[in-house]
C-alpha cells in the first residue's frame, strides 16, 4: 500500500514538475533581441557634450534600511531628477552579497543605463557587474570600494580624501580656539590606519599654526567606556587644555556626552572631530560643541548619480585628467593613477547649529 | 516535538482497515503538492504581468544562480528532517568550503585539488555531526548549533579579512569561473541549478521509489519501532550527515566559482533559507512526512517569486514578509489542521474515531 502511495505520489510530483518546466520553457523564446537594445541607443554620445536625458540609473546600497545609504540614494535621485532621467534604488534587507546580486542581476535585465553600488563584498559582485558593463552599463562605486580590476573597471565616488580630514579638522579647532592653545586627539584604536593617516596630516597642518601645540593623541579603542577613561586622564593631565580633535564616531560622541555634564570642563575646552550629526545634535544645540565634520551622504549619492549619468552618456570617460560637471557641486576631474580611476567629494561637510537639523543620520 | 510523539503512536497504530484516514491524508498530502503547483503558476503569472523582462531566458538563469546552490543544500536537509532531525550547520559548511578553497589557492594549489579538500572537509565535518548526534545521542539542533559556529569560526580563522584572490593572487580559472554568467550550453539554465536537478531526481528516487528510503520515513515517525524492526537507525542517520556535509561543501564551491572570489562569511545566514525551503515544500519538521517533488517545487516558487517581486522593485522588507507569510502558512496549515484533527479526537473518543477526523488536513491551500 505505501508503495502505491509513493508511486502515486511521484507520478503526481512529475506531472508538477513537467509544468513547471512547461511554464518556465514558456519564458525562453522572447528573450533572444534584447541584448542589442541598450547598445544601439548610446552610439551617438560622445560627440554631444550634454547628458542624455532618460537615462536610468540603479543605485544598490548595503542595504535599504542604512540611514546614511538612505540619504545617498536621494542624493541620487536628485542629480538624476535634475538630468531628466530615473534612478532605481535595490537592495537586500541583508548587508550581503548574495543580497545584492539579484539587484545587479535586474538592472541588467532593465537595460539600466549605469549602476551605482555600495558593495558588501569587494569581489563577490564583479562577475555580476562585469555582465552589466558588456551590456554597456557604467559602473560607479561609492561608500566602500570594489576590487574587481579591470573586469569591470569602474569609478569609485571616494566620501574624503585622507589629507583634507586631517587638514580641515585643525582649521576648524583653529577657528574656534583662536589659533592659539594645547590641544590632544582622541582616537580610536592605536593601530587604525585611517585614523594614524588622518593624525599624520594633522601634524603636517599644526605646522601652520605656531601656536597650537598637540600636547597628546590618546585611544579610546572606538569603545565608549575606553574613550571615557582616556579622556579623563588626558583631562587631569593637561588642565590647560584648550581643545580636542576626536575623529571618530564613538570618541567624539563620548566626549561631548562628558563635557556635556561638566560644564565647567566644557568652558575651558573646545571639542570637535568627525561625528554623526544625529549622534552629535543636542551637544550642538546646546553649545557644548560649536561644530564638527563629516561628509555629507546625500552629496555623495548626488556625485555618483551625475557621474554615473555622465560616464554613461560618454561625456566622460574613466581616465586620469577626464572632467565632468556635477550640477550644484561644480567640476569633477577624475583622478589616477592609483588602481581604480576615483573622484574625491571633496572637503567635509561642517555641522553647526544652523544646519545640523537638516541632517538625518 | 515530545507533543507530537506522544500523539504518533495512535497515527501507527491505525489498523489498515480504516481506509478513509489513509486516503485522507494522502488527499491531504496530494493537495499540498497541486497547492504549491497552483502557487507556482500564479507566481509566473504574476511576474509575466508585473515585467516584460520575467518570462526571459535570464530570468531563468539566474533564478538558477539565485537559487540553485541554496536548493543543493536543501536535497540532504530533506532526508535530514524526514528522519525527524535537522542540520542547521549546512550555510557555514557552505563557508568553511568556500575558505578552503580559498586559502588553498592563495597559497599557490590549483583549483581541482583544492575543491577535492574542500569536499573531504565537507565529509569530516558532516562526520562529526553524525557521529554527536547519531552514535553519541545529543539533541541534533544543539549539536548543529555548536557546528554552525564552530565551521564558520574555522573559516574566520581561516581566511580573516582577506578575500581570495587578493592582491597578488591568481585569478580563478575562467574556465570554472564561466558557470557564474553563462548558462549550460544549450539551455538557459546555471550549472548549479542543473547539478541541484539531477540531485534532486536522485534523491527523489531515493526517498520514494527504495527500501532505504521507506527506512528513513519510519524513522521519522517512530524511531523505535524502526530500529526494532531492524532498520540501522544511528547508522542511515551517521551517513546522511555526511552527505548533508559534503553536499553542503560542494554548494560552497559552486557558490565560489560563482561569484570567482571568496570570503569567509560567503552564505552567512542561509540555513534558515535552506530549512525554510524544505517546510514550505511540505515536509514535516517532526519528520516522517513530506515529498521530494514538494521541496522541488518549493525551490521554484520562492526563486521566481525573489524574480519577480525583485524586477517588480518591490521593497526587499515587504518581499521578506511575503516569503515568511508563505513559509508560516506552511507549518501553520498542516500542522494547524492535525492539531484540529488531534483535538477534536481527544475531545471524543481516544482511539476509535477515524472517519470523521479526517478531513480538517485536507485544507492546505
Amino acid at each position: 500500500m505505501s508503495q502505491i502511495r509513493s508511486v502515486r505520489r511521484l507520478a503526481t510530483a512529475a506531472v508538477a514538475a513537467a509544468l513547471a518546466c512547461a511554464s518556465l520553457a514558456a519564458c525562453t523564446s522572447g528573450s533572444s533581441g534584447s541584448g542589442s537594445s541598450s547598445s544601439s541607443s548610446s552610439s551617438s554620445g560622445s560627440a554631444n557634450k550634454t547628458v542624455k536625458k532618460g537615462l536610468t540609473v540603479y543605485f544598490i546600497p548595503k542595504d535599504t534600511q542604512n540611514p546614511y545609504e538612505v540619504l545617498a540614494d536621494k542624493g541620487g535621485q536628485k542629480a538624476l531628477g535634475e538630468l531628466g532621467g530615473k534612478v532605481v534604488v535595490s537592495s537586500g534587507t541583508q548587508d550581503t552579497a548574495a543580497a545584492q546580486i539579484p539587484s545587479v542581476q535586474s538592472a541588467i535585465q532593465a537595460h539600466a543605463d549605469a549602476i551605482v553600488v555600495a558593495a558588501n563584498d569587494p569581489k563577490a559582485l564583479c562577475p555580476s557587474l562585469n555582465q552589466a558593463a558588456k551590456q554597456g552599463a557604467a559602473i560607479v562605486a561609492f561608500d566602500s570600494d570594489l576590487e574587481c580590476g579591470s573586469s569591470p573597471t569602474h569609478l569609485f565616488i571616494n566620501q574624503a580624501d585622507t589629507k583634507s580630514i586631517g587638514t580641515s579638522e585643525v582649521d576648524l579647532l583653529a577657528k574656534q580656539i583662536g589659533s592659539k592653545g594645547d590641544i590632544a586627539v582622541l582616537s580610536a584604536a592605536a593601530s587604525a590606519t585611517n585614523q594614524n593617516s588622518w593624525i599624520k596630516y594633522m601634524k603636517v597642518q599644526l605646522k601652520k599654526y605656531p601656536n597650537m601645540k598637540l600636547v597628546k593623541t590618546v585611544y579610546g579603542n572606538d569603545d565608549p567606556a575606553t574613550s571615557l577613561t582616556v579622556l579623563q586622564g588626558l583631562l587631569t593631565a593637561y588642565p590647560n587644555l584648550k581643545g580636542i580633535i576626536s575623529p571618530t564616531t564613538v570618541g567624539i560622541s563620548t566626549a561631548a556626552q562628558y563635557l556635556d555634564t561638566h560644564k565647567d570642563v566644557a568652558s575651558k575646552v573646545t571639542l570637535t572631530g568627525l561625528g554623526l550629526p544625529s549622534q552629535m545634535r543636542k551637544y550642538v544645540k546646546d553649545g557644548t560643541v560649536q561644530s564638527f565634520e563629516l561628509w555629507n551622504p546625500s552629496d555623495l549619492g548626488y556625485l555618483a548619480g551625475y557621474a554615473a549619468a555622465s560616464l554613461a552618456s560618454k561625456v566622460t570617460t574613466m581616465t586620469p585628467g577626464a572632467k565632468f560637471k556635477a550640477g550644484r557641486l561644480g567640476q569633477y576631474t577624475v583622478a589616477g593613477p592609483a588602481a581604480t580611476p576615483s573622484v574625491v567629494l571633496g572637503p567635509p561637510t561642517v555641522f553647526d547649529k544652523k544646519n545640523i537639523d537638516k541632517f538625518k543620520f | 516535538m515530545s507533543s507530537e510523539t506522544v500523539v504518533r503512536p495512535s497515527d501507527a497504530t491505525a489498523p489498515d482497515g480504516s481506509r478513509s484516514g489513509r486516503s485522507g491524508r494522502l488527499r491531504g498530502l496530494l493537495r499540498w503538492e497541486t497547492g504549491l503547483l497552483v502557487l507556482l503558476v500564479l507566481v509566473v503569472v504574476f511576474g509575466a504581468s508585473t515585467s516584460s523582462d520575467f518570462l526571459t531566458r535570464s530570468t531563468l538563469f539566474y533564478l538558477g544562480i539565485n537559487i540553485g546552490y541554496v536548493a543543493i543544500m536543501a536535497l540532504p536537509m530533506t532526508l535530514v528532517i524526514m528522519t525527524g532531525e535537522i542540520d542547521l550547520s549546512v550555510a557555514s559548511m557552505l563557508g568553511l568550503s568556500g575558505s578552503t578553497v580559498g586559502l588553498l589557492w592563495h597559497h599557490g594549489w590549483s583549483m581541482w585539488p583544492a575543491m577535492g579538500v574542500a569536499l573531504l572537509v565537507g565529509l569530516v565535518g558532516g562526520a562529526l555531526n553524525g557521529l554527536l548526534v547519531a552514535k553519541v545521542g545529543l539533541p541534533s539542533i544543539a549539536v548543529t548549533i555548536g557546528s554552525l559556529a564552530l565551521f564558520r569560526g574555522i573559516a574566520e580563522i581561516m581566511l580573516g579579512s582577506l578575500v581570495v584572490p587578493g592582491l597578488g593572487d591568481r585569478q580563478f580559472p575562467a574556465g570554472l569561473t564561466s558557470i557564474g554568467v553563462s548558462p549550460v550550453v544549450g539551455t538557459p539554465l546555471a550549472w548549479g541549478f542543473v547539478v541541484f536537478l539531477v540531485l534532486a531526481l536522485v534523491c527523489g528516487v531515493l526517498l520514494h521509489m527504495t527500501p532505504l528510503g521507506r527506512s528513513l520515513v519510519a524513522m521519522g515517525l517512530q524511531p523505535e519501532a524502526a530500529q526494532f524492526a531492524g532498520i540501522r537507525v544511528a547508522l542511515i542517520k551517521f551517513w546522511l550527515y555526511v552527505a548533508t556535509g559534503v553536499l553542503s561543501a560542494f554548494a560552497g564551491i559552486i557558490y565560489t566559482l560563482q561569484v570567482s572570489s571568496v570570503s569567509y562569511n560567503a552564505g552567512t545566514g542561509l540555513e534558515l533559507n535552506v530549512v525554510a525551503i524544505v517546510l514550505f515544500g511540505g515536509v514535516s519538521i517532526f519528520g516522517g512526512r513530506g515529498t521530494l517533488p514538494g521541496v522541488v517545487l518549493a525551490v521554484l516558487i520562492l526563486g521566481s517569486l525573489q524574480m519577480a517581486l525583485t524586477q517588480r522593485q518591490v521593497d526587499p522588507n515587504v518581499q521578506n514578509v511575503v516569503t515568511g507569510v508563505l513559509l508560516l502558512l506552511s507549518v501553520v496549515v498542516p500542522s494547524g489542521g492535525e492539531a484540529l484533527r488531534r483535538l477534536r479526537a481527544r475531545s471524543r473518543h481516544p482511539r476509535k474515531n477515524r472517519p470523521s477526523t479526517a478531513q480538517p488536513t485536507s485544507s492546505p491551500a
